[in-house]
């Protein structure tokens, strides 16, 4: 591939204060429906408590000198910042594009399809605070929350929720159709939220798998991140975890607005 | 009507990979008034409106919408610029009332204002008694409608219609057609796409005829009608003796033979069939008007497209 061809892809996209008109329409359609959208993060993470925490916990020794309960209450939190952004991204913004022809009607108005993709990001990010925000809510009604700090965890959710929207979208700007989102899903996904240190410490894993989860997977830094920030632990390599989410998300960011442009401009 | 152009285009192409879509089109839309294209499906009709707002850049040529470039001005056109495009992108999430509330956010119309337009344009389209109503339970009609008052939430001057009325029965037609005549009197400017010839003659001030991407023919209804079909049309059914003796009887017509009739073309003044008919008698005979149908079958042939 040629240089300019590479470059194509990262074209800085113009943006306006109209992203947020396309971001306020996701948002009228969520409120219409807001008692069926909380039903996730209310009733998910109970069960993962109850079943996992309480259950499960029964017979596996401190992770990270954490109970298993207090390990994986905040995993529940940034796994929930993961699957509400991914899935909005993929699943919810193909239908706008593919099926409903959102997108065409609102580009037939003075927006630009820079500032309805980019206005999809914002919502998929917003969703993952939303979320995220009710799972903490539970898992402090739990009395699993030990750090005031906590309350940095919705800002940090909005920043995990628009790297996750934007990888979505890159998928979504090359799916052909609605059932090719298998792959990420099942590929992507489906691995992370195993093998981040969501449900074990990932230090259990051998040292191949934790290079790769430590490197490649957003999961891992983003639990690492809201776990630190639920019971106060700190170190130096949370440092390293939010660098790593404020490299990766502009590049995605800019490359999925680029990418859909490619497909819905010819 | 003014003469003061609003859309002019210049050898505008587009291609898309080899495939030209439009090749090499000029024309120009006055102020004012409601001007037709006409074409089969595939003839580029869409990509040229879609150019014309902003949605889909040009390959080759210059077009200008009241005088700013397309390439560079694109917000300030779309501003002034209503669609109703060919397909239903009604969003389905919302109501009648809340798409068109939703629609105004995109132009920046302040929400008193919005509400204040959505409630006049939907009396405008007569859907004032679905206002609550939910999108997947409209007609087709009613769907049709209510783009078209989506299409002026803006208060366009330019209202770019594609296939307004495609798939309708003829009471929504018609009622499509009235909202877009009294539009005109407004001073709303109108371009409009259809494969109706019917819909072109009663609405157009002007049109072009397009085919694979270039304009074959532009006039006025009437005279595109006069210059290539005559006035007069001659149906018999067919016949190999007849059409021997049409023929002869009308050197200088244009006989169209289909397999069951027989057409008969000419640009002699009218009265000249009834004189025939008058001497003979022809098995299933009819002289009807020629209409815009015979001029676009006899510009762009009987073959069937797509």
């Amino acid at each position: 591939m040629k240089t300019s061809n590479v470059i194509s892809y990262f074209k800085i996209p113009k943006l306006s204060y109209r992203v947020w008109r396309v971001w306020r329409r996701d948002q009228d359609v969520f409120m219409k429906t807001y008692k069926v959208n909380f039903i996730p993060p209310l009733v998910e993470p109970v069960f993962y408590l109850v079943g996992l925490g309480f259950g499960l916990g029964g017979f596996v020794q401190p992770q990270e000198g954490l109970s298993y309960i207090v390990f994986i209450a905040p995993a529940l939190a940034a796994t929930s910042m993961m699957f509400s952004s991914f899935f909005e991204c993929t699943y919810g913004s193909f239908v706008r594009m593919y099926y409903q022809k959102t997108f065409d009607a609102i580009i037939a108005t003075p927006l630009s399809l820079e500032e309805v993709i980019a206005g999809e990001l914002l919502w998929g990010a917003t969703k993952s605070l939303i979320n995220s925000t009710i799972v903490l809510g539970i898992i402090s009604l739990f009395g699993l929350v030990s750090s005031p700090l906590f309350l940095l965890i919705p800002p940090l959710s909005f920043l995990v929720g628009l790297l996750f929207s934007a990888i979505a979208m890159c998928f979504t700007a090359i799916a052909p159709n609605i059932d090719s989102f298998n792959y990420p899903s099942f590929l992507f996904i489906t691995p992370m939220f195993i093998l981040s240190g969501t449900f074990f410490s990932i230090t259990n894993l051998p040292q191949a798998v934790q290079t790769v989860s430590n490197v490649l997977s957003p999961l891992t830094h983003a639990v690492a991140l809201t776990r630190a920030l639920t019971v106060g632990r700190f170190s130096f390599t949370l440092l390293l975890n939010l660098s790593w989410f404020l490299v990766t998300t502009p590049f995605f960011f800019v490359l999925s607005i680029n990418l859909m442009k490619k497909r819905l401009i010819k | 009507m003014t003469s003061e152009i609003l859309i002019e285009a210049e050898n505008l192409t587009k291609k898309f990979g080899n495939l030209v879509a439009v090749d090499n089109i000029n024309f120009s839309v006055f102020k004012g008034e409601c001007f037709g294209f006409l074409g089969p499906n595939g003839a580029g009709k869409t990509t040229t409106m879609k150019m014309v707002h902003c949605v889909l850049p040009l390959t080759v040529g210059r077009l200008t919408v009241a005088s700013m470039d397309v390439t560079t001005h694109a917000r300030e056109i779309k501003k002034m610029i209503g669609v109703a495009p060919q397909e239903d992108n009604l969003d389905p999430d919302f109501t009648v009332f809340h798409n068109l509330i939703v629609f105004a956010r995109y132009f920046d119309i302040p929400k008193a204002e919005a509400q204040k337009r959505t409630n006049e344009l939907l009396k405008f389209v007569q859907l004032e008694e679905k206002r609550k109503v939910i999108i997947d339970q409209l007609s087709a009609g009613m769907k049709r409608r209510l783009i078209l008052a989506r299409a002026l939430i803006n208060e366009p001057q330019i209202l770019i219609l594609d296939e307004p009325t495609t798939g309708l029965d003829p009471q929504a037609r018609h009622l499509i057609w009235d909202k877009i005549r009294s539009l005109q009197k407004q001073g709303v400017t109108i371009v409009l796409t259809t494969h109706y010839m019917e819909e072109a003659a009663q609405l157009c001030d002007r049109t072009v005829i397009m085919d694979n991407g270039k304009i074959i023919e532009e006039g006025k209804p009437n005279e595109l009608i006069k210059k290539h079909v005559g006035e007069e049309v001659l149906e018999v059914a067919h016949d190999e003796a007849v059409l021997k003796f049409l023929r002869s009887a009308f050197p200088d017509a244009r006989l169209e033979v289909l397999s069951d009739r027989i057409q008969v073309f000419t640009n002699q003044p009218r009265g000249l069939f009834a004189n025939i008919l008058n001497k003979f008698s022809f098995k299933a005979a009819m002289i009807r008007d020629a209409n815009l149908e015979d001029v676009f079958l006899k510009l762009t042939g009987r073959r069937l497209r797509e």
